[in-house]
């Protein structure tokens, strides 16, 4: 897998190159007092890929369909709202019967079965399971192959740090040991052009005269033209980036953690950021959101929480402060209402981390909803973020480059039905596979800008 | 062949030192803010300047890469509202009412504000047209000007505490309430409440531009105060009598949806209705007439009076001009003729001239067919007489109170200085205007009411015709329904909202009527309007004989007309984009001025200088006029063909008190924004009359600069309209086909498949598709998906601007202001020019054509081509797109559209770029960068910044939306989904806009199948292939006024 990552890399280096270039450019802008400076380690970028070139796998994403399913209510390998799933489907009597039972639960429980019986009265007697007549049989499969697979994530926290250690060592020793052999041709050129001038007195040849390095004409021409390649490279590039923000993490009003929330809880992304799937912006939830979970629970009990600097957090003052924002009594139980009885709440400033401009239109909808993007494509690894910060460069290279590799739902979607026929045609005699966003006009101006 | 030639302004016409051509050449009147005499390297110091360049480019370099980031914040809310998700827009049915004027509208809101009106589809008096005043109403609601708490005396005080003085000081004496046509039940209701309770207190009713001549008249002859409601859809014959229906006239909107129905042409059936206009001056229902004649307005009683004699009597007319002889003696004839499907209305407020008009309905069985008296029109109710009796009431101190709602006599009244000086004399003045407006400045309490858009309410435009008013936004400031604040002084313990919601829960029965009552926003009575006569018990010969003993003025006249844009005042007088919308005949923004015809204008009277005729200059002669009633006011002359000779006028709006707002206000001295119109008007001892005579006229030697956008675009001559009369269009329908065919025959074929090219023969889908092909060295590019498309219909569109406004709303148009509409630098992405043929100094035989102009989507665009970064390029689905952060601002796009709907922006007008303190400010405009203001902006559109072109995107943002919601839902774009902002404006369905590759859709069948005659492209034969199409203009008219070339002469002497 390793080897993988590794080839992965190579084939992205733009990505790679971004990184780099960002470093550069944030070191020399580093009196912007939000912009902290976060080094992590290859092996993160590495799982990304690792992570987005699974999601390419022909057939259903086992691990999309249970987050975007399942994940509000069941934990792969503990019990929450409903059982826990792993190695579950074993004990279905059979195949047939698992499909239906995902189908329409209710016919199932009225035909008395007993295990489904037995779970009713386990989870309260009075939840009965979502229905999932949508589903296919494949589908079905292989949610229950990745939850059968699924092991929990190990807490990396210290590990990471280490790794991130280790990577920016390795590149302080290459640059020990360049710098080092650069002394070395120095000192041994020197050494060469000392003993060939004794060689020339023994012998009584005029040598030539010693010009000191910083009035050769070659040098200082080479040095002239390296600096002027090197400016304009940098000067470029800032250019070019003036504006972006890639892996900007600000600090924001409430600690929240979306690992512990989408990450160790499995909560669906949609279920907070319901507008994904329906509007230009996911948007971000008002505080009676978090309340429908947050009314029980008052205390974390995960494991320690730091913030990116390594700052311990403590975790139950970020929930009472939720409180404080959303009204709520903890006392009580019961929100703070006026004399209308108006809950007293107050909206949490967040601070933004995706920014686009202002002449960029982008919509969440068309992408979740219609394309059928994971949010992660975009937003990285967001179930290992204590902190978010801003994954992708959100340029408009970064933009096209997928538009123009991406296929569209092309078949799937009846909306292409009547256009485009010479696409129709070519899928049908096997001509082609898929039809990219670019070549249905995505790479156009006023797809994005208006 | 219809050689009518057109002019588009009087430089045109005549081409002598032709100025236009001037224009034409140097598009961009400015030189670059260089002081550079001879460019950088031809120079004297081009060492130093290169030096001042780099220098500065470095520095704006570096400037720009040390502006931080600014922290953004995304705050949520703190509960979500249920219905409201971020980003997608909510739509809500309400309705439009001012005074009179109505409209069933759809509120757009986003994230909870209102920022578009749409027409309401369901209902079936203005079926979804809507003005451009109702487009503009949106931005009233966000008007800095707009009071923010209520006011005693001046000074802020609480609600409590002027109900408790109010109350106090109403008292035994008599009052009045005082208010606009009000159409609403419930407001009755309240009203009828209110004045029980207070039995002094007298309710009138003062319309501002009234119709009580009409209204008496009618209940002189049909025993009912009101109007009947006009059925132009069933007019087969329809003469006006000064009457300009598709503008200002009583309801426009609804008008205009009848009128164009009559007005839609195909060559499978070729008939429309015949329209004859008799009028003083020059409206757009003139324009569009088929037969046009004008007279003074003294006369018109005398025109009534021959077409009741032609019609009635089959006596020929002959005691009035020759012009007006003629068309009198056909329009009689064909009246007799249709029987049944004639309509004659009249503007005229006159009791006597309107009884005339009655019977000339009665004779041609107009009454019960085109005229509906079963289902009246409660449009306007204002009875002049009793506001004329009250100010004498006030002045002779009997009057105890006052209260005034959504009326402004200070400002409207024809002695608005008597008026001001009774007012004073009253001791409880109250006004619920929502500014300090000229009345409310002297009342001594104010408490301002809601707007439309954040009240509850309901409206009765015709009886059991119901449209109901929903809020689309909470109250944005400290202000209270007008109603509420009556039920208060009546002692009710209910809310007006609470009241209202009752009486409409009975009314529609259960909740589930209400609540699909509310969604609809419409109550009406299922099935046809019902249609019937009422019995005509007019005293003819006694009108008759009073109209006649009417002696017409001998010298000149002057008329008093209301704007399409401005109305008759009110709020609109404040409103940005109806300031900036150019009136559809004189192709003017932001001023009022004296319209003159050329011959008077050359006059040894005015002997006005060039400058005067001149569209391209903006210096206007300034005249000093007085009336018989001894007003006397300076005003800049504007030349407009079409109007009488012996005719002047001047519209009302203008002129306006500086707490009206920063963009109505006026300069009193300078005469900046206008004078006030309304002192010309006359009372005649029972209603106004909006013309007077004039005794005095004389030039001064002032001048004034008045901002013209006519001639800001040129075609250098290229001919873009087609018109024809309906025989010439029976007997050939395919004249344009052939003109089309010859036009590009030499490109329809590739050259050497000779013999088949340069033959007369008429243009087909093929041949066009051989153009496309073959007229360019450009590859031809195969659409294989959607590809949008436009038509407009020259028949039905009326130039009344709703589409101008409305693009405004949609796409964040900025308004640039008088100084710099000027210097032709205004934006709007779509105008509506103006042709004018016939001879110049006969208004009789001015005909006059609108066009409306936006970008025509090239499919070849020369702009596209001279782009030197790409910034406007074609997409696959026809667009011509334009990427702002691309642009660099060369303007070599906008030299070379030969259409000229590109528009630079000269200044950041709206704040839009990141550099602090460059907005543009010129005072009248400024208003609009106000924080307020800016939430009307659509945020699915970018605010273009400084130094870049902008022009019509065909609403790709709405485009795209219709895509998005069909793929969501999973089915292919359904024909209509989309729409553009102007086509949904539209009053007369004028435009249709659609996917052209889909063969069910509507732009599909009419270009191919239904309107293949009419269909032409603008300057098709230089081959830019547009993705627009327009339909030639029909007049039902036996011949088309040429020009004769020696009857134009006397205006060489003069230009």
């Amino acid at each position: 897998m390793l080897f993988f990552g590794i080839v992965c890399s190579f084939a992205h280096p733009f990505l790679y190159n971004g990184k780099l270039i960002f470093k550069f450019i944030t070191v020399s802008g580093s009196t912007r007092p939000l912009y902290r400076i976060c080094c992590r380690g290859i092996f993160l970028l590495f799982s990304v890929l690792l992570l987005g070139n699974n999601s390419a796998f022909a057939g259903p994403n086992g691990e999309a369909l249970f987050k975007s399913n399942c994940a509000a209510c069941h934990n792969p390998v503990k019990d929450v709202t409903g059982p826990a799933l792993k190695g579950l489907r074993a004990t279905f009597p059979s195949k047939e019967w698992g499909y239906e039972w995902m189908k329409n639960p209710a016919a199932v429980l009225a035909r008395g079965d007993k295990a489904p019986n037995d779970f009713k009265a386990k989870f309260g007697g009075t939840i009965v399971m979502t229905s999932f007549p949508q589903l296919s049989h494949e589908e079905i499969d292989a949610i229950f192959d990745y939850v059968d697979k699924y092991e929990p994530p190990v807490v990396k926290t210290e590990d990471k740090g280490a790794k991130g250690e280790e990577t920016e060592t390795n590149g302080w020793v290459y640059t020990v040991i360049t710098l080092s052999l650069l002394v070395l041709a120095i000192i041994l050129w020197r050494a060469n052009q000392g003993l060939r001038r004794a060689a020339n007195d023994k012998e009584g040849l005029q040598s030539e005269k010693e010009i000191p390095l910083y009035r050769s004409k070659l040098v200082i021409a080479i040095v002239a033209i390296l600096i002027f390649i090197m400016a304009g490279y940098w000067l470029t590039n800032g250019a070019v980036n003036e504006g972006r923000q890639q892996n900007y993490q600000p600090i924001q009003p409430i600690f929240y953690s979306h690992k512990v929330h989408a990450g160790v809880n499995q909560i669906n992304c949609l279920y907070c950021h319901a507008g994904a799937e329906k509007s230009r912006q996911a948007m971000i939830p008002s505080s009676n959101v978090c309340m429908n979970c947050h009314k029980q629970i008052n205390t974390y009990t995960g494991d320690p929480l730091r913030t990116a600097e390594g700052k311990d957090v403590d975790a139950n003052a970020q929930i009472q402060l939720l409180y404080q924002y959303a009204g709520w009594d903890p006392a009580k139980k019961d929100y703070k209402r006026d004399a209308e009885g108006n809950i007293l709440a107050t909206p949490i400033q967040w601070v933004k981390v995706h920014n686009l401009p202002d002449h960029v239109y982008f919509n969440h909808a068309q992408h979740v909803k219609i394309g059928q993007v994971q949010c992660q494509q975009c937003h990285g690894p967001i179930h290992d973020m204590d902190e978010v910060y801003q994954f992708s460069a959100l340029s408009m290279g970064w933009c096209i480059n997928c538009h123009r590799s991406t296929d569209v739902q092309f078949e799937a979607n009846k909306y292409y039905n009547n256009v485009y026929k010479t696409y129709h045609e070519e899928l049908k005699a096997g001509k082609r596979k898929g039809v990219t966003e670019a070549e249905m006009g995505g790479t156009e101006c006023q797809k994005c800008h208006y | 062949m219809s050689q009518k030639q057109y002019w588009s302004d009087l430089e045109d016409l005549n081409k002598l030192n032709n100025p236009t051509e001037a224009v034409a050449q140097d598009e961009f009147k400015e030189e670059l803010p260089f002081e550079l005499s001879t460019g950088l390297f031809n120079a004297t110091t081009p060492r130093r300047d290169f030096l001042k360049f780099i220098g500065f480019s470095t520095l704006a370099a570096t400037l720009v890469a040390s502006c931080e980031m600014p922290v953004r914040k995304a705050i949520p809310y703190a509960i979500k509202p249920e219905d409201i998700v971020p980003g997608i827009p909510n739509y809500y049915a309400s309705t439009f009412a001012d005074g009179g004027d109505y409209c069933a509208i759809v509120i757009k809101t986003r994230d909870g504000r209102p920022i578009k009106i749409e027409g309401n589809e369901l209902s079936s008096v203005t079926k979804g047209g809507t003005s451009a005043r109702v487009q503009a109403s949106v931005l009233n609601l966000y008007d800095k000007t707009r009071l923010r708490f209520p006011l005693a005396n001046g000074a802020e005080e609480t609600f409590a505490a002027i109900d408790g003085l109010v109350k106090e000081g109403i008292g035994s004496k008599p009052g009045y309430l005082v208010t606009s046509t009000i159409i609403s039940p419930t407001s009755k209701e309240v009203i009828a409440q209110f004045l029980a309770k207070y039995p002094a207190i007298k309710h009138i009713t003062y319309d501002a531009y009234s119709y009580s001549g009409m209204l008496l008249a009618n209940e002189a002859c049909y025993g009912k105060r009101t109007l009947p409601t006009y059925h132009f859809e069933k007019a087969q014959t329809i003469v006006s009598l000064g009457a300009d229906f598709l503008g200002t006239w009583v309801s426009p909107i609804e008008f205009s949806k009848g009128y164009s129905k009559k007005r839609k042409i195909t060559a499978k059936n070729p008939t429309i209705s015949r329209h004859y206009q008799v009028e003083a001056m020059h409206t757009i229902t003139g324009a569009a007439a088929d037969h046009r004649a004008t007279c003074k307005p003294s006369e018109l009683g005398g025109v009534a009076v021959a077409l009741y004699e032609a019609v009635a009597n089959g006596k020929q007319s002959s005691g009035l001009s020759k012009n007006l002889n003629e068309l009198v003696n056909k329009a009689a004839a064909d009246l007799n003729q249709t029987r049944g499907a004639g309509l004659v209305v009249g503007s005229s407020n006159d009791v006597n001239i309107q009884t005339v008009i009655n019977a000339i309905n009665d004779k041609i069985g107009a009454n019960g067919s085109t005229i509906n008296w079963t289902t009246t029109s409660n449009c306007k109710q204002g009875i002049d007489k009793d506001m004329v009796d009250m100010v004498a009431a006030m002045e002779a101190g009997t009057v105890g109170s006052v209260f005034f709602h959504n009326t402004n006599p200070a400002y409207d009244y024809y002695d608005s200085k008597k008026f001001v000086a009774a007012l004073a004399k009253v001791p409880v003045t109250v006004s619920f205007a929502d500014r300090q407006d000229e009345t409310a400045q002297k009342c001594k309490f104010v408490i301002p009411d809601h707007n439309f858009l954040e009240s509850w309410g309901d409206a009765e435009p015709k009886p059991n015709y119901f449209s109901l008013q929903q809020p689309g936004i909470a109250p944005l400031f400290k202000t209270r329904a007008f109603q509420e604040s009556l039920m208060i002084w009546t002692g009710s313990t209910q809310s007006y909202h609470d009241f209202w919601k009752d009486y409409w829960m009975k009314k529609s029965g259960s909740q589930e009527n209400f609540d699909k009552a509310l969604q609809d926003g419409i109550v009406e009575p299922a099935g046809d309007m019902p249609n019937g006569a009422a019995p005509f018990a007019g005293n003819v010969t006694d009108a008759i004989a009073k109209v006649q003993a009417k002696q017409p003025h001998k010298g000149i006249e002057l008329v008093v007309y209301q704007k399409i844009g401005i109305g008759h005042g009110g709020v609109w007088s404040n409103n940005p984009w109806l300031q900036e919308m150019p009136d559809p005949i004189t192709r003017t923004v932001w001023d009022n001025y004296l319209c003159v015809s050329p011959k008077f204008a050359a006059s040894k009277e005015i002997n006005s200088p060039l400058t005067g005729f001149s569209e391209v200059d903006t210096k206007k002669m300034v005249v000093s006029i007085k009336t018989a009633n001894g007003v006397t006011m300076k005003l800049p002359i504007i030349v407009v063909p079409g109007m009488h000779n012996d005719v002047v006028a001047v519209a009302v709006g203008y002129g306006r008190d500086k707490k009206v707002g920063l963009a109505a206000a006026s300069d009193e001295v300078k005469g900046e924004g206008g004078r006030n119109a309304y002192p010309f008007v006359v009372f005649n001892g029972l209603t106004m009359e909006h013309h007077s005579d004039v005794t005095e006229i004389t030039p001064t030697k002032d001048e004034y600069h008045v901002a013209v956008i006519q001639t800001h675009n040129s075609y250098e001559a290229r001919p873009v309209v087609h018109e024809y009369t309906l025989e010439e269009f029976k007997k050939d329908p395919e004249a344009l086909l052939k003109e089309r065919g010859v036009e590009i025959a030499e490109f329809a074929t590739v050259p050497w498949e000779e013999g088949k090219q340069g033959k007369e023969e008429k243009m087909d889908s093929t041949k066009e598709e051989g153009y496309r092909e073959n007229g360019t060295l450009y590859p031809n590019y195969p659409y294989e998906g959607i590809k949008w498309g436009m038509s407009i219909d020259l028949n039905s569109c009326t130039g009344c601007g709703a589409c101008v406004v409305g693009c405004m709303a949609e796409n964040n148009v900025s308004v640039v202001g008088k100084n710099h509409a000027l210097i032709a630098h205004e934006m709007h992405w779509i105008r509506i020019d103006r042709y004018f043929s016939g001879m110049a100094d006969e208004p009789d035989s001015i005909q006059t054509v609108f066009q409306p102009m936006l970008c025509q989507h090239c499919d070849n665009a020369p702009c596209e081509n001279v782009c030197p970064v790409s910034a406007t390029n074609h997409s696959s689905e026809g667009i011509n797109q334009m990427a702002y952060n691309r642009c660099i601002g060369t303007k070599y796009c906008a030299n070379n559209c030969p259409y000229k709907v590109r528009h630079f922006n000269w200044m950041d007008w709206n704040g839009a770029d990141c550099f602090a303190d460059n907005q543009y400010e010129d005072g009248r405009r400024d208003d609009l960068n106000d924080d307020l203001t800016r939430m009307v902006l659509n945020p699915d559109v970018t605010v273009r910044s400084r130094g870049v072109t902008e022009k019509c995107t065909f609403c790709v943002q709405r485009l795209q939306e219709a895509k998005l919601i069909s793929k969501k839902e999973g089915h292919p774009l359904k024909d209509g989904a989309a729409k553009t902002a102007c086509q949904q404006a539209c009053p007369t369905d004028a435009i249709v806009f659609g996917n052209v590759k889909d063969k069910e859709s509507n732009i599909f069948k009419l270009r191919r199948q239904e309107q293949v005659e009419r269909t032409f492209y603008v300057l098709e034969h230089i081959h830019t292939l547009p993705n627009i199409n327009y339909l030639s203009k029909i007049r039902n008219t036996e011949e088309i006024n040429a020009l004769e070339e020696k009857k134009n002469d006397f205006l060489k002497y003069h230009i």
